[in-house]
């Protein structure tokens, strides 16, 4: 079976790592400028803080801050990674066992994190279904 | 028939894990990182900072976030909780001020690098570059001012 070119592509791990730092540290940053404002708020406007915590709390807003915590959560695992190679040149030999190391750790903390972030999302379906 | 592109004799090929170079910044094909610059010490200076707040981070902000989605769940906070529970002691309130200035250094370097990265017109990369250091002192005030001097419910009664 023949799989058109973009499909067959796999780009080396080095260049995957490096895009989703890039993003992921680009959508970090952008809610980090959110959250000092809002932050800000809980003195000069603390009325309109409990609106912006109401939405955080619903569940599109926990959506959200899943995708917030897998950003955070790849980028302090890969980052751990770059300075562990970069001060420590003689773990170059194992940066393959890092790499997949890095995604080990990412599904093992990350899974169980946005299970309990959605708990409002899912718990009600389940004691629907007299399963909880 | 092939779609196959016709192979490219390639040149002399380079070492293994040999460092693109271009100017004073280096891009390392095992980590995808930055090497660690020469001939430049602001860059260098650069470099470190970044390593160093980064390992401070890694224990900082997956904290925080820990405490403010797994200990604490956001239905029960408000600006009552805040000043009531999580900024209740001089700890947690220097706690988030480390958090903040660390987050400062970290974001505005690693912006300050896809910056440098995307934008070449010199007017256009200096304007940028002062837009983003003006927001983050602005963001360091901000942030200062309100851990500094929100009232908390222990010495002033409910909000």
């Amino acid at each position: 079976m023949r799989l058109p070119l973009t499909m067959r592509y796999r780009p080396p791990a080095g260049m995957v790592a490096w895009a989703f730092h890039r993003i992921s540290g680009v959508g970090i940053f952008l809610f980090f400028l959110l959250h000092v404002v809002d932050i800000y708020l809980v003195g000069a406007n603390p009325a309109l803080y409990d609106d912006v915590l109401r939405f955080y709390a619903s569940i599109p807003g926990r959506f959200l801050e899943v995708l917030l915590g897998a950003a955070l959560l790849y980028h302090a695992l890969n980052g751990l990674r770059i300075v562990i190679i970069d001060l420590w040149p003689a773990m170059t030999v194992y940066q393959a066992k890092l790499w997949t190391g890095t995604w080990v750790i990412f599904i093992l903390l990350g899974v169980p994190g946005a299970l309990i972030i959605l708990r409002p999302a899912w718990l009600p379906l389940l004691q629907q279904l007299g399963l909880a | 028939m092939t779609d196959e592109p016709a192979p490219v004799p390639t040149p002399a090929s380079p070492p293994a894990f040999a460092d693109i170079e271009s100017g004073n910044v280096t891009v390392s094909r095992v980590s995808r990182a930055r090497v660690r610059p020469r001939g430049s010490r602001k860059e260098l200076i650069v470099w470190y900072l970044m390593r160093v707040t980064a390992v401070a981070l890694f224990v900082l902000a997956l904290a925080h976030f820990s405490i403010l989605h797994f200990i604490w769940d956001p239905a029960t906070q408000s600006a009552q909780f805040i000043a009531d529970e999580r900024w209740n002691s001089i700890f947690w309130r220097g706690f988030d001020w480390l958090l903040l200035t660390m987050v400062l250094i970290h974001a505005f370097l690693g912006v300050r690098t896809v910056v440098l990265d995307y934008v070449h017109s010199p007017v256009w990369r200096t304007g940028t570059l002062w837009l983003l250091y003006v927001i983050g002192i602005i963001l360091f005030v901000l942030g200062t001012q309100v851990v500094i001097t929100l009232p908390t419910s222990a010495l002033t009664g409910p909000v």
